[in-house]
């Protein structure tokens, strides 16, 4: 099972998530409304030690554990990233969560957001049957 | 075990979070990112003969045992790392949203909005229902939400998902200062 390792990084994620009090969704509110520091730390820090990482990854040419040339995707500028962006924020400080926090809010009990989750699956879908006709 | 606990601090937090992304690409040249597990689940579930959803999802299992371990990881840290208590957030943002229609203050999500006894009625469908077909289709439509975009995309120093972070703020203030206080009062 090659892939119980990426869940496991995913359960070190989920409890940060929880702990940190990223999924409430009073924090969300309370970025926005900017009124708190916290989640601009949390998303900054996590930033900085991101760009450190891949420096590092790319000034040692680091392997993966299967000595595998490490790829970064690269993200190409579409309109998309825009008009997106701007929707996905509008719903993201309705729910006070994004994709993330949403499953770690179901694991930490609130049942009812499997319903939010079931609405951003269906979300999902209805771009992908009407993509070819949105502005890219 | 105390400090356990309580709430983490932004900087103990942040940090770990931004280690996902060598901790994913040294297990495996994954890419950090989140919102694309709403897309194999499509791809996997309902692909409907849609393009889009025509892939080899299985392939990107990787990314659904990743969001399974979310799950997991919300609930062990609530179950056996949580005292339960209200999120320790700012008066003023306590005041404005009582002021704005809001009365629960006693969990991380306050229960007069998101419940199953309030998905029925138009403000909770527009705040559980609404809200997460928002997330749901803006992600996929800006290539990425906040972990592949703002955390991934952006400590990979490209700039389209710097554009997209900025985007999501922007629509995430102009729903909260221009449009929340309404759809709190539905």
């Amino acid at each position: 099972m090659k892939n119980i390792k990426f869940m496991i990084v995913g359960v070190l994620f989920g409890i940060i998530l929880v702990k940190s009090e990223v999924i409430s969704w009073f924090r969300i509110q309370e970025m926005f409304r900017l009124q708190a520091f916290h989640m601009y730390g949390i998303i900054g820090s996590a930033i900085v030690v991101g760009i450190i990482a891949i420096q590092l990854i790319k000034h040692f040419q680091l392997k993966t554990i299967n000595k595998e040339p490490i790829i970064i995707p690269e993200k190409k500028f579409h309109w998309g990233n825009v008009y997106g962006g701007l929707i996905f924020g509008l719903g993201w400080a309705i729910t006070g969560a994004c994709p993330g926090p949403l499953f770690a809010e179901i694991g930490s009990g609130f049942g009812v957001i499997l319903a939010t989750l079931l609405s951003a699956i269906a979300g999902t879908w209805i771009y992908g049957l009407v993509r070819e006709k949105l502005p890219h | 075990m105390d400090i356990i606990k309580q709430p983490w601090p932004w900087y103990i937090a942040g940090p770990i979070i931004g280690l996902t992304v060598p901790a994913l690409l040294l297990l495996g040249n994954k890419a950090f990112g989140i919102s694309s597990s709403l897309r194999h689940i499509c791809a996997a579930c309902v692909p409907s003969h849609i393009s889009f959803f025509k892939y080899d999802w299985k392939k990107e299992s990787w990314n659904l045992f990743f969001v399974l371990g979310i799950v997991i990881g919300g609930f062990i840290a609530t179950l056996f790392l949580s005292d339960p208590g209200a999120a320790n957030i700012n008066q003023d943002t306590i005041r404005s949203l009582k002021h704005e229609g809001v009365r629960d203050f006693s969990g991380l999500l306050p229960q007069d909005v998101f419940s199953f006894k309030q998905l029925f009625t138009l403000r909770g469908f527009v705040f559980m229902v609404l809200g997460g077909f928002l997330v749901g289709f803006g992600t996929r439509y800006a290539g990425g939400c906040t972990s592949g975009h703002a955390i991934m995309g952006i400590s990979s120093l490209q700039w389209p998902s710097l554009v997209a972070t900025c985007c999501f703020m922007i629509g995430g203030f102009a729903m909260t200062w221009f449009i929340l206080p309404y759809l709190l009062k539905l």
